[in-house]
């Protein structure tokens, strides 16, 4: 959703007669437990389904199935496994790491039916839903029940809570609110070959394996979720903001330090640079400080009592950590244009530059000075813009590279820079991935950041749920074979990137 | 350090090759819980000490032999907590509870419903596997969607998948502060209570209620918790008094535990109606956990708690031949076994501890 398209790197596979033989099968055996309607066969039909929301990486699969029933889903999944045929499934295709691109040699499954919210359980605080239904939908659902479901990714008005479940989705409330897998109890699954399971319960805890953790976040690779019961907190009563300015980054990341070392767990902590702040405020007209290097954005919740008392808290220790300029919202109102820059920083560089590259690397907060340093060195050396926005709490950057597709040669450059900064990510202990997946885009970096023996227990995992290797294979974990393509391209002679770097 | 690593690794590369059996082993507080222990020790309490702790990041990382009242200690002195409040057992304070077997075991105490379990605040494990493979996953940040989360895999999972070495867990600010309210219900009116209340944007951190007093537990903001109070009413406990309560109940220290007899652990959708049973109950969690003392057939006490949608451990004592932990469904069986023999392929690490599969 938020990329631009950058390239068309097809990856069809053309019409190899093989391809059309399997293709046909699985098309008649899909015609038996499918309405006629649920299955697209037609190139033209099947192009909206060819990119999700990292448009750089495109294909048209062998079909498209849209089941609308469990039974259904179960019947697809079976058809496949007895054809060898592979998978992938796809919510509403906002995911931001390819996790949904279709295989030329697969079958597209689409959840997109699934859209109802089968109950709510007021007193239990729980909704039990179809995995299409996108993720604003629960909380606009409960909102007159005073209740909300908590994980807020950007794309929450678009974004499907099944894709959420594979994706692990966080947003800007994350650090005191947690990410999907603290947010939900129960998902039933479909299974590769169609079994269906109930992972999770009703209960806090399910007896066994923690196989609720192990399934989130394992984008779509060890079950296709077929619902989910979501916890939903209480409504705080009251929300406000403290934005403060600061004129140097490296003090805004101190003052971020210095908030959580006073004991306070804000709602949402979020950092914006100057080329950030000044590209959004001509799009929104926030008031945002554009002399300031960096600003803050520090929120508490609550009740009226608790949030006097941490906002009085906050603004303290900002004044105390060099705040060039402190303003606390008054008003809801307020409150939600301080936050409307932070929201729209994706549609505002698209103002400023005609394409831009997202990274999601997350690091200890201890280093965020220095990675902010190398981020500004690499876009010297690169010769292209970086702007920087921040789930400061959290320690989750996403630096935004600008470049125009146009130029012959920004795009590779784009994508030198993003690697170069995920292995500094990588270096001083943090991930490659905060929130939006490895997919198809982070899989190279997979083999920094794990050794083999690690990605072969990842595999061992795949194929304890999925032995025949159906379900979204190729995506997020790489193979040795990759591993030492990727190895020999850029490792060189034998030194890692940034030896002088403590590697965890 | 690392010497104490290679040492586990070569017992463990043995044992792989001999197919001889490992009861892996901390401090030994919780050696009743899950099935029957069997093979040779293999203590991991050489293996300890805290790695790094940066209060400022929230993140704390440990080495698994490490006892907990250690970490307590050292998250207390910078006015920090494991939000998860977890057991020790054992003899008060200097039972020799280890970090690695409140991972291993998974247990989390009254504040669990309303701040989260182990497994919510564990953010990445190294750990030995059956081959003897030194293999890390997670990290140390708090976002981290790199893979599959192995890590929390291996919270109560009763070290059937490996062994435990480094832990890196999420902490939190002890709240600034805390007071706890006594009512007189009964269990019923307890139990909707609790749900009503956590519906209510009110600071919750523990529930309980036990032969007809209930107890609730309020953390936070000075303000917040002091306008709650005044909110709800009930009678203000003396803060001593008040803080033994929940030691003594993560603890099973209370009168009610003080029984000879089989103990089980209900865990249960936490709106259920009270559950029929001879004996009285001790509910926790908000209504989301319920203790029984109760010499009732294993199964008819299943069936009365999956017909509510909940599962029974039998937590300590009575016959264990019966099963300690809930059976599995086929399918998920089969995936358990499938994982089992991932990470322990010569199914030598704790073998029968968890005894579903």
């Amino acid at each position: 959703m938020a990329n631009k398209v950058i390239t068309d790197r097809a990856m069809d596979a053309g019409s190899q007669p093989d391809m059309n033989q399997t293709r046909d099968r699985l098309a008649a055996a899909l015609a038996a437990v499918l309405p006629p309607d649920a299955l697209l066969s037609a190139r033209e039909e099947m192009r909206p389904y060819e990119c999700d929301g990292l448009p750089a990486f495109r294909a048209v699969p062998m079909l498209v199935a849209l089941p609308s029933t469990v039974a259904e889903v179960q019947g697809v999944l079976r058809a496949a496994a007895d054809l060898g045929c592979k998978v992938v499934a796809r919510g509403s295709g906002t995911g931001l790491s390819g996790g949904a691109t279709p295989l030329p040699d697969g079958l597209l499954l689409s959840m997109a039916k699934f859209h109802s919210i089968v109950s709510v359980d007021p007193l239990a605080r729980t909704a039990r839903v179809q995995p299409g239904v996108r993720n604003l939908q629960i909380s606009e659902a409960v909102g007159p029940l005073a209740l909300y479901y908590a994980p807020d990714p950007s794309s929450q008005i678009a974004c499907s809570i099944g894709g959420n479940v594979a994706e692990n989705s966080g947003g800007v409330h994350c650090l005191k609110y947690g990410l999907t897998v603290h947010n939900i109890l129960k998902i039933e699954v479909a299974l590769a070959g169609g079994a269906a399971a109930t992972i999770g319960s009703d209960a806090l805890d399910a007896p066994g394996y923690d196989l609720l953790a192990l399934m989130t976040g394992s984008e779509g690779m060890l079950g296709i979720t077929t619902e989910v019961t979501v916890k939903l907190l209480p409504k705080p009563q009251l929300a406000q903001v403290v934005m403060a300015s600061f004129d140097d980054v490296e003090k805004a990341g101190e003052a971020v330090a210095n908030v959580i070392g006073a004991g306070i767990v804000p709602a949402g902590l979020e950092m914006m640079d100057q080329l950030a702040t000044r590209a959004v405020e001509d799009f929104v007209h926030a008031g945002y400080d554009l002399d300031a290097e960096a600003i803050l954005l520090c929120e508490s919740d609550g009740t009226p009592e608790e949030v006097a008392e941490e906002i009085a808290k906050i603004e303290a220790v900002m004044k105390a950590s060099g705040a060039t300029e402190i303003r606390v919202s008054k008003n809801e109102a307020e409150r939600l244009t301080f936050w409307s820059g932070r929201k729209a920083a994706f549609p505002a560089m698209g103002r400023i530059s005609p394409d831009y590259y997202c990274i999601d690397g997350s690091i200890p907060r201890k280093a965020l000075a220095m990675v902010l340093r190398r981020t500004a060195e690499f876009s010297e050396k690169y010769g292209l813009r970086c702007a920087n926005v921040f789930h400061a709490g959290d320690g989750n950057l996403h630096p935004i590279i600008l470049y125009d597709g146009n130029v012959p040669g920004e795009l590779e450059k784009t994508e030198e820079f993003a690697a170069e900064l995920l292995e500094l990510c990588i270096s001083v202990g943090g991930t490659i991935t905060g929130e939006h997946g490895v997919g198809l885009e982070k899989v190279n970096q997979m083999c920094s950041q794990f050794s083999d023996k690690e990605r072969e227990m990842f595999f061992a995992v795949k194929r304890a749920f999925d032995p025949g290797m159906l379900l979204n294979p190729g995506k997020a974990i790489p193979s040795l074979h990759r591993c030492a393509e990727y190895g020999r391209m850029h490792v060189h002679a034998g030194k890692l990137p940034h030896p002088d770097l403590p590697r965890f | 350090m690392e010497s104490v690593v290679l040492q586990l690794r070569e017992r463990i590369a043995a044992h792989a090759a001999s197919g001889k059996p490992l009861a892996i082993r901390g401090g030994g507080s919780k050696e009743f819980y899950g099935g029957p222990v069997r093979g040779e020790a293999l203590d991991v309490r050489a293996y300890a000490g805290i790695v790094e702790y940066q209060p400022k990041e929230l993140v704390l990382t440990v080495r698994a032999g490490t006892p907990l009242a250690e970490i307590e200690a050292a998250l207390d002195a910078e006015g920090q907590m494991l939000p998860f409040e977890p057991p020790h057992f054992g003899a008060g304070p200097t039972s020799g509870a280890t970090i690695g077997g409140t991972v291993a075991t998974g247990l989390s105490g009254p504040r669990r419903p309303y701040a989260g379990a182990v497994r919510d605040f564990l953010l990445g494990a190294r750990i030995l596997d059956g081959r003897g493979d030194d293999l890390r996953f997670g990290g140390r940040v708090i976002k981290n969607v790199a893979g599959y989360d192995v890590s929390r895999l291996q919270c109560g999972a009763m070290g059937t998948l490996g062994v435990l070495l480094d832990l890196s867990f999420k902490t939190l600010p002890k709240p600034a502060a805390q007071a706890t309210l006594r009512f007189e219900f009964d269990e019923a009116a307890a139990i909707r209570k609790f749900n009503e209340w956590a519906g209510k944007p009110l600071p919750l951190s523990g529930a309980c209620w036990m032969e007809g007093i209930a107890m609730l537990r309020l953390s936070g903001a000075t303000a917040g918790v002091e306008a709650a109070r005044v909110k709800l009413g009930g009678e203000v406990v003396e803060p001593a008094a008040a803080d033994a309560f929940w030691r003594d109940l993560r603890e099973q220290r209370t009168a009610f535990f003080q029984n000879a007899g089989p103990l089980w652990r209900l865990s249960v959708p936490q709106t259920i109606a009270p559950i029929a049973f001879v004996e009285a109950q001790c509910i926790d969690w908000g209504g989301a956990l319920r203790w029984l003392a109760s010499t009732e057939d294993a199964k008819s006490i299943r069936s009365k708690v999956a017909a509510v949608g909940g599962h029974a451990t039998l937590f300590q004592g009575g016959d264990k031949s019966a099963g300690v932990f809930h059976p599995l469904s086929p399918a998920l069986a089969q995936i358990h076994r499938n994982l089992k023999s991932a990470f322990d392929p010569h199914g030598i690490f704790n073998p029968g501890r968890m005894d579903n599969f």
